[in-house]
């Protein structure tokens, strides 16, 4: 018995260990700035993490092969511990734990307590059951006022911009995030009814929108080309396809984009949609 | 059975309660059937009334948990049963995605408070702390008997839930972690589910968090107050170790959940606005709440609900720890490190709840203070592992059913817990948070193998429950199928998680004109791996109704115990099988050693049991902490005082 428990703990360890180096089932390729970073940190990680797995699973499965009652002579050793292995091997794993989590605190850093640098585009997001929407400044730069009362879908006023604001006049909401390649963006993300959770895998970023709060996140794509955005946050009965679609832009054909009057806005991000096929690179 | 009527106390021991004025008297035995099986203060009965409780709701939930996946899988297909069966549900026979969610809900309720609290602690801690401390019952029988059936009360309303929905689905569709405002508002947002449904599951959580308070009272007051002569701290038996940490785990969190409680169910009633902030709009008008915080919510929750994860898996830990090193024939290597171990993992469990929250909206600065603190607590739960695996380590392992299950614990923690330094960091968790890796994480370690740890406790315990024992060929024949089900099911999702499976989705893909189309094209590797996992998983649930069947047939039919059928040292294997009324007929254990005394050099047997006396004679070396000199008993039935 024991012999087969430690055969099925080595083929299970082999098995879970080939999952992760079969490279059938990774992340997809990254297309932001912290993106390698990210993919870094999660290397060593998951490196640590196999190290230990492998080794755990593997004196366990030799414990149980080589220490099996066979009927000897002999009793099991008598011993109550070893007060230097424990302090051995708390301090190493401590040592390890804790130098993984400082460095696990990098990316984290770089995106989150840092301030975005002064050339990101602006885009304030808000969510609803279930949809995203994306609010741009237009050409003044400066975002229209929006007032809950305001709200109505009847009238596709989602996001309630008060049309009494001279500064919402060259506003647009589209239903796709556009961004412009290699320039920072920062997205003020709110929800107007219950919490949703930004997420697009290729960013390597997720972020929860929480209605009453204005979160202020920034990162950088860098690949041109079309992305998913999923709702990472149970939000009703349609979760599960609250979709929406993250155009990175070369910086000309962005440019161009963010100068147009409302009306031709989201007609071009239309034809832009159809330009950039849906990123397939896993 | 026969049991003595008064309890004849040794002049120490009735000194000893007295002194420590426990109010604690002699107990009759009721005869009667209702006072005997039903209202009973015995807790040995009411241990076993909380574990058939769980046995109920652990069938609920993985009934649930196979619908689930039946949907994800096949999410089009047209099951007519379950047409009949849930008519709003499922019309036609096809799950809607509300079906889905409430199901998500039910689950995760059902599983993490009526199995993972209630069976270990209530259970398995009811039916053993007492007799394993050498008391004649719990500290306040009555108060005992209350939260069990307090405990059933909860269970009665989270039921009735699923039924009470106004007509349109099953019950509350919010998950188990009931994040506001879609808890609070949701029934304005016109979510299925919403209404009654959650004001019904708020209540059933709501007398739990009664009922677990007053189990952890009594749990706590008996462990410091009843324990025998000769009992000091540093002897119990790792078990009692773990249901005292846990018995102040839930002391000090469960309130904070009924108080969460409370102001969720005023937000979604009496229009409070405790989780709700202004401003709110369903698309037409503005919601009339204003001033809340939805992240609130969240830190209540959670300081909350991540102690409840170690109340989940600490009673498997001292389970494991016990039943080890019973069958490795060895002392539990480490016993203090183990006790320190459990209760720094107790204490940093209380300053970790952050890491459920890093992309919450909290400032990131807190994220970074809770990820080092995070990664810490992994620090004592590798100690653990180490003083397993020395313990094993120069064993004479006998290979019986709890032993089994005790190995594929300290396996199975190992390959969940592990995964907490990928999920641990701000970092990683940007695109970890919420996707299958998440799942597979939790599943492995409180879920699968906190149920290791009951099944290992069943098949070690149920012996001196019953009388009998549970059949071994079944037993191993269910461990086989189940180990290889658990990894089967669970190891494969954090590779949809790395591909970026969000959780909670009903669906992934939908098949249009008999063409698979996926709803996020990000998802399409998965495919190989979803159908495997619930293949797996709908074999591995099938395989556990040869347990439960197992357990229904040894206690009529099973092989006759022993009082010490493992040939342990505990008190629990000192008294007769099954124990009477007061646990020792009428006499009181006197302890002489530690818990773990096994192979113990020039001993008569390979083991010495805690009420060996010590007294003079030629083998030194099997006395703890070289307290005296003692004599081995070959005698397992001893009760010496």
């Amino acid at each position: 018995m024991g012999r087969a428990l430690a055969v099925f703990l080595w083929v299970m360890t082999g098995l879970s260990v080939w999952m992760f180096l079969s490279g059938k089932w990774w992340f997809p390729t990254a297309i932001s700035e912290h993106g390698p970073a990210y993919d870094q940190q999660f290397l060593l990680t998951i490196i640590v993490v196999g190290v230990a797995f492998v080794a755990a699973q593997a004196a366990l499965g030799f414990a149980v092969w080589r220490f099996a009652d066979t009927g000897q002579a002999t009793r099991a050793v008598y011993s109550h511990g070893n007060n230097r292995m424990e302090i051995l091997w708390t301090a190493i794993t401590a040592a390890i734990f804790i130098t993984l989590a400082l460095l696990g605190q990098r990316v984290w850093w770089g995106l989150h307590l840092t301030e975005a640098p002064a050339n990101a585009t602006q885009v304030h997001v808000v969510a609803q059951q279930f949809q995203w929407n994306f609010h741009y400044a237009g050409p003044d730069r400066v975002f229209g006022r929006t007032k809950p009362e305001k709200i109505s879908d009847e009238t596709i006023n989602y996001i309630g911009l008060d049309s009494d604001d001279p500064a919402a006049k060259d506003d647009t909401v589209t239903q796709t995030l556009v961004t412009r390649a290699n320039t920072p963006v920062q997205l003020t993300l709110n929800s107007r009814d219950v919490t949703h959770s930004f997420w697009v895998p290729q960013l390597r970023f997720k972020q929860d929108a929480v209605p009453g709060l204005d979160v202020k996140v920034h990162f950088t794509p860098k690949t041109v080309g079309q992305y998913e955005i999923a709702c990472a946050e149970l939000c009703g009965q349609q979760h599960y396809k609250m979709r929406a679609y993250m155009l990175v832009l070369p910086p000309e054909e962005y440019d161009e984009l963010v100068a147009l009057p409302q009306a031709q806005f989201n007609k071009r991000v239309g034809e832009l949609v159809k330009k950039y096929p849906v990123n397939t690179h896993f | 059975m026969a049991e003595p009527e008064v309890t004849a106390e040794t002049p120490a021991a009735a000194e000893e309660h007295a002194a420590h004025g426990a109010g604690h008297g002699a107990h009759h035995a009721p005869t009667g059937f209702v006072r005997k099986y039903i209202f009973s203060i015995d807790h040995k009965v009411i241990g076993i009334q909380y574990l058939l409780l769980a046995l109920f709701s652990v069938v609920l939930g993985m009934l649930m948990s196979i619908l689930m996946r039946m949907k994800m899988t096949w999410p089009d297909h047209a099951w007519p049963v379950l047409g009949w069966l849930f008519p709003e549900g499922a019309p036609g026979g096809v799950m809607t995605p509300e079906f889905y969610l409430s199901l998500v809900t039910m689950h995760g309720t059902m599983m993490v408070f009526f199995v993972l609290t209630t069976a270990p602690q209530g259970g398995f801690g009811n039916y053993f702390l007492p007799i394993q401390v050498g008391a004649d019952d719990m500290a306040f029988p009555y108060l005992n008997m209350l939260s069990f059936w307090t405990t059933l009360l909860g269970l009665v309303v989270l039921v009735s839930a699923i039924f009470a929905s106004g007509g349109s689905v099953i019950g509350p569709t919010g998950g188990w972690t009931g994040y506001p405002p879609l808890s609070a508002i949701g029934h304005l947002l016109n979510v299925p589910g919403q209404g009654m449904g959650v004001n019904l599951w708020i209540i059933s959580i709501a007398i739990f968090c009664v009922a677990s308070l007053l189990g952890a009272l009594n749990f706590i007051v008996t462990l410091l107050n009843l324990r025998t002569k000769g009992m000091s701290l540093m002897r119990m038996p790792l078990t009692c170790w773990a249901w005292f940490t846990t018995a102040v785990l839930a002391l000090l969190s469960f309130p904070v959940l009924l108080a969460a409680g409370v102001l969720l169910f005023l937000d979604h009633n009496a229009g409070t606005s405790f989780f709700v902030p202004g401003g709110l709009s369903n698309g037409t008008t503005v919601i009339d709440h204003s001033g809340g915080s939805p992240i609130l919510w969240q830190h209540l929750f959670w300081f909350f609900g991540h102690p409840e994860v170690y109340i989940a898996i600490l009673p498997g830990m001292g389970a494991t720890s016990h039943i080890l090193s019973t069958f490795a024939r060895k002392p539990i290597f480490g016993y203090r490190a183990m006790v320190f171990a459990m209760f720094a993992i107790g204490l940093l469990g209380f300053f970790v709840w952050g890491h459920h929250m890093f992309i919450s909206g909290m400032s990131p600065l807190t994220g970074a203070a809770f990820s080092v603190l995070t990664l810490s607590i992994g620090v004592p739960s590798a100690i653990k592992t180490f003083n397993w695996l020395g313990t094993l380590w120069g064993a004479r392992i006998r290979f019986h059913t709890p032993m089994l299950f005790a190995i594929g614990f300290v396996s199975l923690f190992v390959a969940g817990g592990i995964t907490g330094l990928v999920l641990g960091q701000t970092s990683l968790d940007l695109s970890m948070h919420d996707t299958y890796f998440v799942l597979g994480h939790f599943h492995l370690v409180m879920g699968v193998a906190a149920i290791f740890g009951m099944f290992a406790g069943t098949y070690f315990w149920f012996p001196k429950m019953f009388g009998r024992k549970m059949n071994e060929t079944l037993g191993k024949i269910h461990f086989w199928p189940t180990i290889v089900g658990v990894y089967s099911i669970f190891i494969p999702m954090h590779a949809m998680g790395l591909v970026g499976m969000p959780r909670r989705y009903s669906q992934f893909y939908e098949m249009l004109d008999g063409k698979l189309v996926w709803i996020y094209n990000f998802n399409s590797p998965t495919y190989p791996l979803i159908q495997f996992v619930s293949w797996a998983a709908i074999i591995t649930v099938s395989v556990q109704f040869l347990f439960i069947f197992n357990f229904f047939w040894s206690l009529f039919k099973g092989e006759r115990a022993s009082d010490n059928p493992w040939e342990a040292t505990t008190l629990e294997w000192v008294t007769a099988t099954p124990p009477p009324h007061d646990n020792f007929g009428g006499r009181v254990p006197t302890v002489y050693r530690g818990a773990y005394e096994f192979g113990v050099p020039g001993a008569p047997e390979d083991y010495v049991l805690q009420t060996t006396p010590d007294e003079t004679g030629p083998n030194v070396a099997y006395a703890d902490e070289a307290e005296g000199q003692g004599r081995g008993s070959s005698n397992g039935n001893d009760v010496h005082g």
